[in-house]
Order: structure tokens, then C-alpha cells, then sequence
């Protein structure tokens, strides 16, 4: 099974993408483009154990009230310059209270992953040989300036 | 100025060992050219034509007499004994090693100085009106709020990978020395009728391939505001700015794309979810932040007359009507030491003049010394009475040039010499300028004639707000240059228009000279070269330019 890195742990995870926007998957324990779940909800659902994913250029809120309803959401990263999924992290945290597991999926690096984990991604698929290494970089820095979804007071209410 | 706590020197600290590693991961093949290019680039670091060239964050400007005696070191040491001041305040080192680098940002870090967020797709140092404090115009201090925005900036985790880079200046005089109507984000600090602090956001300036003059999209925004307005303007821009072409990425493009109507109707709705949360600034903060920039200890003098100081010595004269300016307290005078040497690149200086003018900032004032976009340096307290002695030891130091304000205080890039960006050599071009306008008197008379040089499209230089600009562009492979007309900086910005066809780098002196004789011949008494250019308009000069 691969691995990935779950609330701080390297664990096994059985999870897969299903990068196809036309045809449905056959087994549950996928996670699909929102364009297929928007297209087929129904046989997707009897299906079970179904999560979705956010394209880079796929807002939060084009999962409508169906947010809360996911035990697990991923957001794309097609390029790890591009980090439009960091604004979608938060906002799925900070707007629409999702609670379940956020997960990053794509291009995205390891030294990406601090910043991650403070716009409320607490799963990463990252694409490396060496997970147990890349833990590191979760202890880049102690605190923060800013708020976030690991810290909900900037630093100034706590001088 | 602002001194760090024990979480300021943690977090610098805890910077540097991230980079370390970051650059032994590097060097061991274990990160890829491409993922090091954002890990480098935030850290100041570019990989230039000869040498990697490192940024260093000067935050608004403000330095003290160790940090310059500790840049003064660092260059002996690892690079070849001199700095840079660039066009956003910072300090470059030409030649440092790529290796060496986490070692420079760890002696940095001694004196609280770092080289975060000066490159790459992210929000950049925050700029500031080099005469912040003491300006006689000021309105308020701009350095509290920008060290407030320099907190909030570094190291947020949602904007570190923005479409485009992101510059933010603030001004706090009525006289904008800080350009706020060309940055992504330009706040200016004004009075409501009840002399209430608030800011007007101006969005979407910009200059680089598509010179733009910003939108206000809020006229008046209360100090409490104002980080988690700036959020929101950021968490829009990052979903939607356009990342699929680099030179339309910048929020400059989106804002002119949705209108900037549209654009703060978006920013308000993203506000409405921030507006009172967390992120308000608290009394106690802004208190906090403005105790570290209190005036200092002021002595009691009388003002003396300019004229009569004057009287001294007719050199000294002129060093003063040019290179000093009022100052908000009696008897003290703000000095600008004019880093504008004819045969030094603009915004050189060396280790030497480093300590030495350390030294001038401790005897003259009270230790604190302020870089400025013109490329120039700043002494902000000296007492009158001590402007004769000061003057004489910057004529010892070669930089005493009284050209402040002048067609010879040129803002220059460091272009093709050193830039892998450039398309053209930009430093030979404001020697040759330099040279071909030696006689001061000549150029006193043309008033205030602000010439600014770009080695490309990148528009470093800032040449599209130069009265003169002056742009390096590739033509089959040989350099060429494009001049513009009528750009100006400050509230009334204007984006330069361009002459005509490029000219060759011999012809570029030239050119100047006969849009300065056609100035000269169309100016009504006192007038200057922005006005008579808005008076008349380009055909005069065109004409006379091609003849």
C-alpha cells in the first residue's frame, strides 16, 4: 500500500486518485474530479467510501452544501508554484467548517509542507522517497506571525 | 526603529537554518533546479550572468550604524567590497557563492537583518517614504504600519506562491516619496475631518511590461483594518489572478480585467468573513508598534536661516538647496548623501563609505541611516549647525554630489552589466548622461528633471515614471534604447510616453540633450520639465529629437 503523511505520521493509505473525468470508477475508496461527482452523485454514492478533489482552478465553494457530506476533500496542486490550494485549504477550514481530512495531492514539495499544515491540510500525498525525512519540515519554524487554521491568534494578541 | 523580541530573532534564526538545509539539499541532488528556484529566490538569492546576486531586506528603508558596519563586512568578506542600494531599498551583493550564502544570512541575523521575501512570487519588503518621521509634510509616520504589514507578510503561509511577485509602499506625507500609485498596493496615510488616521488603498498600480496607475478601491480605511483588508485584496488575488501567462499575472492585469469596481465589490465579500476576526489590529499593537518609532531625543535649537548658512562657501551652497531638506523640528535638517558619482554605477557603495558613513550617522544624528528608491542615502537628523562639518566629510567621501533632485541623480538599474534579465547595459548609459552634463550650472537651470533607467521590460529602473525614461531593448541582437516623455511619480503619477524609434547607446547622449534644449526653449519662467511637457505635448520634442 503507499504511504503517505497523515497528521504527522508516515501511515499506509489506500486511497486512490481517479483522474478520469469521463468514466466512473467501479470501487469505492476513490478520490474523483468534481466534475465527475458533479455529473454522477448518485451511482458515485452507491459506490461508497467517495471523496473528491479540487482542480487548482476549482474554488471551494463549487461543492455547494455538499462540503460537509465528505469524510475527506483533496486539493490539486498541478505545479507547486501554483498555490491557489492554499487559499482553498483555509477556506475550507475558516468558511465552511470542514472537518474531516484535507488532503494535498499533485506537484506540491516538501518544503511546502509547513505552510500546508497552517491553511488546515492535515494529509499530504507528497511524491518523495523519503517521508520520514520530510517531517522535518513541519518543525520549520515554532510560531507564526499571522493567524491560521494551526494558530487562531496572531502573534501580536499573544506578546 | 524597530528592534526585534526573543520571537523576531527566533524566527529570523529558525529562517536561516531552513535555507541551510534547504541549500544542502540542493547541493546533494536532492531538490531539483526548479524546486529550488522559490526556496532561493525568498531568500534574496538569484542566479545572475557572472554571480549570484543576493537581496538584502532593508524593511522601509531603515538601517542603523551596526547593521551598515555589519554589510560593510559581510562584503569584504564575501563578496568584493561593495553594496548596492537598489530601487526598492534593499542592498545587493553582486558576487556572493551560492554555498556561502546560509552563512551571510546568519551574520545577517546578528544585527536583525534577513534577506526574506526580497525575490520571488510573494509579498516583497514593504516600502516606505525614505523621510518617514521626519518629513516637515508628514501627515503620520508610515514605519509602524509598514512593520506591522512586515510581520503579517513574512512567512504567510496562504501567499507565499502568488501568481506574480507583490510590492506594497506606504506613504505618509502629503509629497508621495514612495510611489503608491504604481505598486500592486499603495497605501496613503490621510486625516478624516476629525483627524482620524485611515488609509487610502489604491490597488493594481504597477509598472514592468504594462505600466498602470492604480485604483483607489477604498477611501478611507480605519487602522484596525488594516490587515485583514490587505488579506482579502491577497486571498482574491491568489484564486484569481492569471497563472497562465507571466506577464499578465500580476493584480495590475486582474484589476484592469474585472474593473476595479468589480475587483472591491470581490474584496469585500472576502473581507466580510476576516473584517472583526483575529487579525483586527488591537490599540495596544499599533501603540506598540509606533513606541519603536518615537522621535528621538531632540535638542532644543533655534532655526537659522538657510540663506545665511549658504553664505559659507558657494559649493557648500549648492549642496545644501539640493541635497538637504526641511525638517519637521527646528534647527535640524534631513541630508541626502547622493550615491550618484559620474563613473560609479548609481546606488554603489563601498565597505569603506559603509563604516564611514556609520560613523556620520552616529556623530550627526542619532545612529539611524535610511536607504531611498532613488538609490541614495539618507542621514535624517543632523543639526543645522553641524551641516558645514558633515558636508566637508562627505566631500572627502565622494559623496557630496549636490544633484539630489537633478537630471544627474539618475535611477539606474544594475542592467546588462551584472542583470541575466537585462536586454541592454544600463550603468554605461547614466555615466555617458553623467558626463555629457557636467556643467551643474546647466543643470540647475532645467529645475527638477528626474531621469530613470531600466535595462528591460522588468522596468527595474523605473523608467516609466522617469520625466525622461530610458529603456534597453534587444534589436536582432545589438542593444538599443527607447525613450519616454512625461512619466512622473507621486499622486499625480503618469505613465512616460515614448519618443519614437530606439536609438543606438552612442546617440542616447544626444537625444537627451535635444529634449533638454527643446525644454529649455519652450519652458515658461520656473517651469518644469513635467509641466512644459503637459503644456505642449510630444510633438515639439519628437520633432526636434528626428531632426
Amino acid at each position: 500500500m503507499p504511504k503517505i503523511i497523515k497528521d504527522l505520521n508516515v501511515v499506509e493509505d489506500s486511497w486512490q486518485v481517479w483522474r478520469d473525468t469521463e468514466n466512473l470508477p467501479t470501487t469505492g475508496g476513490v478520490i474523483v474530479p468534481l466534475s465527475l461527482w458533479q455529473a454522477h452523485k448518485d451511482a458515485l454514492l452507491a459506490l461508497g467510501g467517495i471523496a473528491v478533489f479540487l482542480a487548482s482552478d476549482q474554488s471551494p465553494k463549487l461543492l455547494g452544501a455538499d462540503i460537509n457530506s465528505f469524510a475527506l476533500i483533496a486539493v490539486d496542486f498541478p505545479k507547486f508554484a501554483d498555490g491557489r490550494g492554499f487559499s482553498y485549504g483555509r477556506e475550507l477550514r475558516e468558511q465552511h467548517g470542514f472537518n474531516g481530512e484535507l488532503r494535498a495531492i499533485g506537484d506540491f514539495m516538501r518544503d511546502q509542507l509547513y505552510f500546508l499544515k497552517r491553511c488546515g491540510f492535515n494529509s499530504f500525498a507528497l511524491q518523495s522517497d523519503e517521508l520520514d525525512e520530510a517531517l522535518a519540515s513541519f518543525n520549520d519554524f515554532s510560531d507564526a506571525y499571522q493567524p491560521s487554521i494551526d494558530q487562531s491568534l496572531p502573534i501580536f494578541r499573544r506578546r | 526603529m524597530y528592534a526585534y523580541d526573543h520571537f523576531d530573532r527566533q524566527l529570523v534564526s529558525q529562517r536561516v537554518a531552513q535555507f541551510r538545509d534547504q541549500t544542502q539539499r540542493y547541493l546533494a541532488g536532492k531538490i531539483t533546479d526548479e524546486q529550488f528556484l522559490p526556496l532561493r529566490l525568498q531568500n534574496g538569492l538569484y542566479i545572475q550572468r557572472l554571480a549570484p546576486m543576493l537581496r538584502i531586506a532593508v524593511p522601509y528603508g531603515t538601517l542603523n550604524a551596526e547593521q551598515l558596519r555589519k554589510l560593510a563586512s559581510i562584503t569584504r568578506k564575501y563578496d568584493k567590497g561593495y553594496a548596492h542600494i537598489s530601487t526598492r531599498q534593499n542592498v545587493q551583493l553582486n558576487w556572493p557563492k551560492l554555498e556561502e550564502v546560509p552563512d551571510i544570512l546568519e551574520e545577517l541575523a546578528e544585527v536583525e537583518m534577513h534577506a526574506v521575501q526580497t525575490s520571488g512570487n510573494c509579498i516583497r519588503n514593504v516600502t516606505a517614504d525614505q523621510f518617514s518621521g521626519v518629513a516637515a509634510d508628514e501627515v503620520e509616520d508610515a514605519r509602524a504600519y509598514c512593520e506591522i504589514i512586515r510581520q503579517w507578510s513574512t512567512f504567510h503561509p496562504e501567499f507565499a506562491f502568488l501568481p506574480r511577485k507583490f510590492k506594497i509602499a506606504v506613504c505618509g506625507s502629503e509629497s508621495d516619496r514612495a510611489a503608491v500609485m504604481v505598486h500592486d498596493i499603495g497605501l496613503q496615510i490621510v486625516k478624516d475631518a476629525a483627524g482620524n488616521t485611515a488609509f487610502k488603498v489604491i490597488v493594481g498600480g504597477g509598472l514592468g511590461r504594462t505600466p498602470v496607475i492604480g485604483s483607489v478601491i477604498n477611501e478611507a480605511l480605519e487602522p484596525k483594518h488594516l490587515l485583514t483588508y490587505l488579506e482579502a485584496i491577497l486571498r482574491v488575488y491568489n484564486q484569481l489572478g492569471r497563472r497562465d501567462n507571466k506577464f499578465k499575472a500580476r493584480i495590475k492585469i486582474l484589476v484592469r480585467a474585472m474593473g476595479a469596481e468589480a475587483f472591491k465589490a470581490d474584496v469585500e465579500k472576502e473581507w466580510a468573513h476576516i473584517k472583526d476576526g483575529a487579525l483586527s489590529l488591537t490599540d495596544e499593537e499599533i501603540s506598540r508598534a509606533q513606541s519603536f518609532f518615537q522621535p528621538p531625543a531632540y535638542e532644543s535649537l533655534p532655526q537659522q536661516d538657510m540663506q545665511a548658512l549658504a553664505l559659507e562657501n558657494a559649493d557648500f551652497a549648492r549642496w545644501l538647496q539640493h541635497n538637504t531638506h526641511a525638517h519637521k523640528v527646528a534647527g535640524y535638517r534631513i541630508v541626502t548623501l547622493a550615491l550618484k558619482t559620474t563613473g560609479v554605477a548609481p546606488g554603489d557603495v563601498t565597505a569603506e563609505q559603509l563604516e564611514v558613513i556609520a560613523d556620520l550617522g552616529e556623530r550627526y544624528g542619532f545612529g539611524e541611516i535610511r536607504s531611498t528608491h532613488q538609490q541614495n542615502i539618507v542621514l535624517p537628523d543632523v543639526r543645522q549647525q553641524d551641516l558645514f562639518a558633515l558636508w566637508k566629510e562627505l566631500v572627502e567621501l565622494e559623496v557630496a554630489a549636490p544633484v539630489v533632485g537633478t537630471l544627474n541623480d539618475i535611477i539606474c538599474c544594475p542592467g546588462g552589466d551584472f542583470c541575466s534579465l537585462a536586454n541592454a547595459k544600463s550603468i554605461p548609459i547614466a555615466e555617458a548622461i553623467q558626463r555629457r552634463f557636467e556643467d551643474l550650472d546647466y543643470v540647475y537651470d532645467l529645475g527638477e528633471v528626474e531621469l530613470n533607467i531600466s535595462g528591460c521590460m522588468n522596468a527595474c529602473g523605473h523608467h516609466h515614471i522617469g520625466n525622461i525614461g530610458i529603456l534597453g531593448v534587444d534589436k536582432k541582437g545589438q542593444e538599443f534604447y527607447q525613450v519616454s516623455l512625461g512619466g512622473s511619480q507621486g499622486l499625480d503619477a503618469s505613465i512616460g510616453k515614448i519618443l519614437g524609434p530606439s536609438f543606438a547607446q552612442d546617440e542616447v547622449p544626444n537625444v537627451i540633450e535635444k529634449v533638454l534644449e527643446t525644454f529649455v526653449s519652450l519652458r515658461q519662467p520656473e517651469e518644469r520639465f513635467l509641466d512644459t511637457f503637459r503644456r505642449v505635448g510630444m510633438d515639439p520634442f519628437k520633432e526636434r529629437a528626428y531632426a
